[in-house]
C-alpha cells in the first residue's frame, strides 16, 4: 500500500524568488523521512509540491513509477496533515474524520454503518476514543492535531504528509506526540514525510532526515550519519552546538595556532579550516600527546548535563565542554582537554 | 426611510477609542452621548415613528385600504418580484466574485475589487440613466431591442437590471474580507481528502461563510426593495405595472394622498425594522460564531 516517493530536481520560484533550487530525494515505501530546516528553508513549499497543492516550475515527483502529474489530487491518495490542521470547524470530529470517505464517489463509498465503524476505529487508533460529536474548537491542540491526523489516515493514504506536526503544541505534548507518532507509523507503515523546524524532534523520529537550507537540500542522512558526519558546517551548527575552531592542517593533522589539536586525519586537504566540535566531544585528559590546554572559567547545567566553559589561549570564544560522567574540574582550574571527535571543513 | 435606518454603524467604535473617551472629563462624555442620541432621536428616530404615526392617522380601515388597494398590491407584487431575481442574482455573482477575490491570485485583481464598489459611489440616479443610455429607445442596442420586440426600460427587466446593479456590492462586500481571513487551507485539505470541486464548495466554503452570506443578502434584499433613485429612472411609473412599492409612495405623495402614501411606506419602514432586529439578533446571538470564523 506504501509507496515510494523520488523527488527530481525540483524547482520553484515565487516571482523573483527562488525557494527551491534544485532539490532530489529518493523516499522508499514505509519510510519516515523527516525534513529539516530553519524557518523560510523551503519545507512548506517541497511538502506542497509533493502533494501536488503547488505545482514545480522544473522537476517531477514520482509516486512509484507513476509521474504525480498523471493523477488527480483523489486518485494520488495524499494524507496531508496541515500546518494549523485545517480542520473543518462546522463539523464534528466524526464528520471530519469521514469527509473524505463520504467524497467518495457513490458506488466507491462504504455505507454509512461501515463509514461509522471505521470512524470509531480510527479514532481509537489516534487515542481519541468517545470524541465523535464533539467541535474542533471543543479540543485542545493535541486532540486536534490527532484528529486531524484520523482524517489523513481515513483515505488509507499512500503517502503521509505533515507539515510541522508538533510545531503548535507545548513542549510536554510534543514529547508524547513524538513517540506515539513513532509507534503509530511503526504499526502502519505509511510512507511519511514530516517537516520540521526542530533538529532534536528531527533526530528522534526519523529513519532519515533531509535537511534543508535556503532552497537546498544539504545533506540526507540516517539520524548519526548527519550528526556525526555533516556534509556542510551549515548542517553541524544546525543539528546541535559546536564549538569552532579555527585550524590549519599539515599533514595529517590540524593545527590551532602553533599546537596540533587532532590527528590521524586522511583528507589530503592542507591549508586552513574550519574544526567543529561538539561539546560532548571534548574530554578532560590528564596529560596527552594531542590536547589544549585551557581554564575553566564557568561552570553551569545545561538541561541533564553540566558544562564548564573553558578559556584557550588563541580563541575569542570560549569552547563548551560536557561533563558527562567526567569529575568536574573548579573554576579557575588549569586542565587539557582533548578532541574525540571533530568535523573538518576547509575555510571558505 | 428605509436607507437611513440601515446606515446606523455596524462595527462598534474601536478599543482604543472607547479608552481616549473615557479619559475624558465627565462633562465631556456627557455632552458627547447626548449629542450622539439627540441626533440619533431627531434625524432617524423621529422620521421611523412618524412615518408609522402618519399611516395610522385616519385609522385601521384607512390603512388597510391603502395597502389593499390595487395598484398597492401591484406594487407590492412587483417589488417582491424584483427581489426574487435581483437578489437571488447578486447571491449568486457575489460569491463568485468574493471566491474569485480571495481564494486566486490574478492581474487586475484590485481593479475589480474597487469596481464591486462603484455602485456605491455613483449615484443612483445614474446607475438608472446607465440603462436607458445602453437599452432606452434612444439607446445603443434601442433599435435593435425594438426590431426584435424586447422591451427593457419601462418594463421588468429594466427594474431588475438597476436593482441588481445597484445592491450588487452587499453580499461580495460582506464575503470577501471573511473568505480572505479564512485562506484556503479548509478547502486544500478537502481536496486532499479526495472532495469535487462542488463538494469543496458546498460542504467547507459555504458554511464557513454562512453568516457573512446571511448577512450580506438581508442587506442586499432591504435595498433592492427600498431603492428608488435608479429604478425610478429605469421604470417609468405606469400604475400598476411598473410602480414598485417606493414608487408608488412618492406618487402617492405628490398626490396629496399623505395617508395613503405613508401607510404603504409603513410597509418599507417595517421591513427595514426586520432587517435591523434581525442583524441584531445574528449578531447577539452568534456573535461569537461570527467572530471566530472569522479569527480562524
Ligand atoms: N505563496 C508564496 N508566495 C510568495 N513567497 C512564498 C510563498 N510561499 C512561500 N514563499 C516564500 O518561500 C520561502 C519558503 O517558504 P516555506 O516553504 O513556507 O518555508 P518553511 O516552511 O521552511 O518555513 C519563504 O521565504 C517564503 O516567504
Ligand atoms: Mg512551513
Amino acid at each position: 500500500m506504501s509507496v515510494a516517493v523520488t523527488i527530481e530536481s525540483i524547482e520553484k520560484r515565487f516571482e523573483a524568488f527562488a525557494a527551491l533550487r534544485g532539490v532530489s530525494l529518493d523516499i522508499q515505501p514505509a519510510e519516515l523521512v523527516a525534513l529539516l530546516g530553519p524557518s523560510g528553508s523551503g519545507k512548506t513549499t517541497l511538502l506542497r509540491l509533493i502533494a501536488g497543492l503547488d505545482q514545480a516550475d522544473r522537476g517531477r515527483v514520482l509516486f512509484g513509477e507513476t509521474d504525480m502529474r498523471e493523477l488527480s489530487l483523489r486518485d494520488r491518495r495524499i494524507g496531508f496533515v496541515f500546518q494549523h490542521y485545517a480542520l473543518f470547524k462546522t463539523m464534528t470530529v466524526a464528520e471530519n474524520v469521514a469527509f473524505g470517505l463520504n467524497s467518495r464517489p457513490r458506488r466507491e463509498r462504504p455505507d454509512a454503518a461501515e463509514i461509522r465503524r471505521r470512524v470509531g476505529d480510527l479514532l481509537d487508533l489516534v487515542q481519541l476514543p468517545g470524541l465523535e460529536k464533539r467541535y474542533p474548537s471543543q479540543l485542545s491542540g493535541g486532540q486536534r492535531q490527532r484528529v486531524a491526523l484520523a482524517r489523513a489516515l481515513a483515505i488509507e493514504p499512500r503517502v503521509l504528509l505533515l507539515d510541522e506536526p508538533f510545531g503548535a503544541l507545548d513542549a510536554k505534548v510534543r514529547k508524547d506526540l513524538r513517540a506515539w507518532l513513532r509507534d503509530l507509523h511503526r504499526r502502519t507503515g505509511h510512507t511519511t514525510v514530516f517537516v520540521t523546524h526542530d533538529q532534536e524532534e528531527a533526530l528522534e523520529l526519523a529513519d532519515r532526515v533531509a535537511i534543508l537550507n535556503d532552497g537546498r537540500l544539504e545533506q540526507v542522512g540516517t539520524p548519526d550519519d548527519v550528526y556525526d558526519h555533516p556534509a556542510s558546517p551549515f548542517v553541524c551548527e544546525f543539528l546541535g552546538e559546536a564549538n569552532r575552531l579555527p585550524v590549519k592542517v599539515v599533514g595529517s593533522q590540524a593545527f590551532l595556532g602553533d599546537r596540533p589539536v587532532l590527528g590521524g586525519l586522511s583528507q589530503n586537504q592542507g591549508g586552513p579550516a574550519s574544526l567543529y566540535v561538539r561539546p560532548q566531544h571534548l574530554r578532560i585528559v590528564d596529560d596527552a600527546p594531542l590536547s589544549l590546554p585551557g581554564v575553566v572559567e564557568h561552570l553551569r547545567r545545561n538541561g541533564p548535563l553540566r558544562r564548564a566553559e573553558v578559556a584557550v589561549q588563541g580563541l575569542q570564544r570560549r569552547l563548551d565542554v560536557d561533563l558527562a560522567s567526567q569529575v568536574a574540574p573548579a573554576i579557575g582550574e588549569r586542565i587539557r582537554l582533548r578532541i574525540t571527535h571533530g568535523s573538518l571543513f576547509a575555510a571558505a | 426611510m428605509s436607507e437611513a435606518a440601515l446606515h446606523l454603524p455596524a462595527v462598534p467604535p474601536s478599543r482604543a477609542g472607547a479608552q481616549r473617551v473615557r479619559g475624558e472629563s465627565l462633562v465631556v462624555r456627557c455632552l458627547l452621548i447626548a449629542v450622539s442620541l439627540a441626533f440619533l432621536a431627531l434625524f432617524l428616530l423621529l422620521p421611523l415613528v412618524s412615518v408609522f404615526v402618519e399611516a395610522g392617522a385616519r385609522g385601521f380601515a384607512a390603512y388597510q385600504a391603502a395597502i389593499t388597494e390595487p395598484d398597492a398590491v401591484a406594487a407590492i407584487q412587483l417589488t417582491l418580484l424584483v427581489a426574487s431575481i435581483a437578489v437571488p442574482f447578486n447571491i449568486v455573482v457575489g460569491i463568485a466574485a468574493a471566491w474569485a477575490i480571495a481564494k486566486f491570485e490574478f492581474r487586475g485583481k484590485n481593479f475589480l475589487v474597487s469596481l464591486i464598489d462603484l455602485p456605491f459611489s455613483v449615484s443612483p440616479v445614474i446607475s438608472g440613466l446607465v440603462f436607458v443610455l445602453l437599452f432606452g429607445a434612444q439607446g445603443y442596442f434601442g433599435a435593435w431591442l425594438k426590431a426584435n420586440d424586447v422591451q427593457i426600460i419601462f418594463a421588468l427587466p429594466g427594474l431588475v437590471l438597476a436593482t441588481v446593479f445597484v445592491t450588487f456590492p452587499f453580499v461580495a462586500r460582506e464575503l470577501i474580507p471573511h473568505m480572505q481571513a479564512l485562506g484556503s487551507a479548509d478547502e486544500e485539505a478537502a481536496l486532499t481528502l479526495g472532495a469535487s470541486g462542488w463538494r469543496v464548495f458546498f460542504a467547507i466554503t459555504l458554511p464557513n461563510v454562512k453568516w457573512s452570506l446571511f448577512y450580506g443578502v438581508l442587506l442586499c434584499n432591504a435595498r433592492a426593495m427600498g431603492e428608488f433613485g435608479a429604478v425610478a429612472v429605469v421604470s417609468g411609473k405606469i400604475r400598476g405595472l411598473t410602480n414598485t412599492m417606493p414608487l408608488h409612495v412618492e406618487i402617492l405623495y405628490n398626490e396629496y394622498m399623505g395617508a395613503a402614501a405613508f401607510a404603504v411606506a409603513s410597509l418599507l419602514a417595517g421591513l427595514a425594522l426586520v432587517t435591523l432586529a434581525l442583524k441584531s439578533l445574528l449578531e447577539w446571538r452568534y456573535g461569537d460564531a461570527i467572530a471566530a470564523s472569522r479569527r480562524h
